[in-house]
């Protein structure tokens, strides 16, 4: 586990970027996470996402999987994967502050 | 008289009612147990009927066979759960169980039918799956005619039980060819949505050297979206298209359409539950075994194992009014089959990726973790015996229900 500043902020992640603490998350902290994940600007579609991912996720102790995603937001995978390109859920999770989503064993 | 229902006789179901008939006092406990089918199917055997190691005959026997006296089995359908009223509502006569606790152990299914172009036309045809009885029979049908040319294994979406079969489908199709004689005329390609062949680091390279000595290609982060059953490709969401001449398609994972009807389960049919007691979070009288469980475990018979074990000594503990012990780890353990009479062994839980050591005995073995031997494939071939003689009747095996770090290397170590 390690640190990192983004956004004038220090944050716990761990070895693969994930923050560990959702509370730590900030909007500021999404836009350069966003950056680094290849997303210059994120839009309203972007943030009709992560707002759904934050509340998700932080009632469930664990970052949604795509077909939660889709489910419960009605955008569909083709659009998710316009929104955030390759791994979409995995993505969102990132930009979102949320750990690494599961069910990968 | 208090009643315990449990819902499915497959692996978890089976060894459930077994090993809770024992422990369960008979004047006091009713243990009703509900099946659509009456035929037991040996799953970890699906992956050897491709390749024709094992006859049909070799992977099933009759359900009944593993029910113990004083249990009753019901086949039927299950239509609805009504977690609310303690019921359970059959198919058949709409018969209605009530029960004090209940067993939720209804497994996972393949669902072709959500990816666009896989059950249509060419379904059994050029595009096969082996996570079923007939399935995996088509396959070996259209295997011993084949000719050679692209066989491509695509994953749809995780999770899928036994996460390494494809892996073993594609070693063993391998070794399959080379025998045939016409390895230099097949092309063997893996697409899965995984960033690798295993997602976990020391298993991931060790998988990754071994498919790439045997020239299997990998495409990892293949996340499809539709198959061409004309154009004979699969198509992901990004565009990217792969052609095939043999696609072996591993289906999406769904638990079952009854789990939907309840309202029990998350998006794909699986419930939520304790990872380390298995009781459901809303119902204090339900537990969920198997791979009907939403849990971040592999689905696999040695998890469905490990965790009965942890279940039937809570549940009995839970009954005379103590707390569930958070006694399951998330074990489990996997042999992999490398083809020419080899295999591999791994061995995890929910903390620990799979390591390199000597299994169960540190530093003897017999077995070999993550790493070839002939002897890991001679116990996965011994270990249908065990299946139906010991591991389902609910009888004790020399292995730990929690995973043991003794005999395994650490990465700092190797």
């Amino acid at each position: 586990m390690s640190t990192r500043e983004i956004a004038g902020k220090t944050v716990r992640v761990n070895e693969e970027g994930f923050m560990t603490d959702p509370n730590e998350w900030s909007q500021d902290i999404a836009k350069i996470i966003a950056r680094e994940e290849g997303i210059a600007e994120l839009s309203l579609a972007h943030w009709r996402v992560i707002d759904f991912c934050r509340k998700d996720g932080i009632s469930a102790g664990k970052a949604p999987t795509l077909r939660r995603i889709t489910t419960h937001t009605g955008i569909s995978t083709k659009e998710m994967f316009s929104l955030f390109p390759k791994g979409p859920a995995k993505k969102v999770a990132k930009i979102s502050g949320l750990g690494k989503p599961e069910g990968c064993v | 008289m208090k009643k315990l229902v449990v819902l499915g006789a497959g692996t978890a179901g089976t060894m459930v009612v077994n090993r809770l008939r024992k422990l369960l006092d008979a004047n006091e406990w009713q243990v009703t147990i509900v099946d659509q089918d009456e035929t037991h199917y040996y799953q970890p055997g699906f992956l050897f009927l491709p390749f024709g190691t094992y006859q049909g005959k070799d992977v099933i026997k009759p359900k009944r066979d593993f029910i113990p006296s004083g249990v009753e089995l019901i086949v039927s359908p299950i239509d609805v759960i009504d977690a609310e009223n303690n019921s359970v509502t059959l198919v058949k006569d709409q018969r209605v169980l009530t029960y004090d606790f209940l067993v939720i152990a209804t497994g996972a299914q393949i669902r072709p039918d959500q990816t666009p172009g896989l059950l249509e036309h060419e379904w059994h045809k050029t595009i096969h799956d082996f996570y079923t009885f007939d399935g995996a029979l088509t396959l070996a049908r259209h295997l011993e005619q084949w000719q050679g040319g692209r066989l491509v294994v695509n994953v749809v979406e995780n999770p899928i039980k036994c996460p390494v079969a494809p892996l073993e489908f594609l070693m063993l199709a391998d070794f399959y060819f080379q025998d045939r004689g016409i390895r230099d005329r097949v092309e063997l390609v893996y697409t899965t949505p995984l960033p690798g062949a295993f997602t976990k680091p020391v298993c991931n390279r060790e998988l990754s050297g071994m498919l790439q000595a045997k020239g299997i290609q990998v495409v990892p982060e293949f996340q499809i979206e539709r198959v061409d059953p004309d154009a004979k490709k699969i198509v992901a969401y990004d565009e990217t298209a792969i052609g095939y001449d043999l696609l072996v398609t591993v289906p999406m994972n769904m638990g079952d359409e009854c789990i939907a009807r309840s309202g029990l389960g998350d998006e794909s049919n699986f419930i939520p539950v304790d990872k380390h007691t298995f009781v459901s979070p809303k119902h204090a009288n339900i537990f969920v075994l198997g791979d009907a469980a939403a849990l971040p475990t592999s689905k696999a018979g040695s998890v469905a194992h490990f965790a009965v074990e942890c279940f039937a000594e809570n549940f009995v503990r839970y009954i005379q009014g103590s707390e569930l012990d958070p006694s399951f780890d998330g074990h489990t353990n996997c042999f992999i089959e490398s083809g020419f009479g080899k295999g591999l062994l791994i061995d995890f839980n929910y903390d620990t990726e799979p390591l390199p050591g000597r299994f169960p005995l540190p530093g003897i073995g017999p077995f070999a973790l993550l790493q070839e031997s002939r002897l890991n494939h001679l116990g996965k071939l011994a270990f249908r015996w065990m299946y139906w003689n010991i591991l389902l009747k609910g009888r004790n095996t020399l292995l730990p229900a929690r995973m043991s770090m003794a005999g395994k290397m650490t990465p700092h170590q190797n």
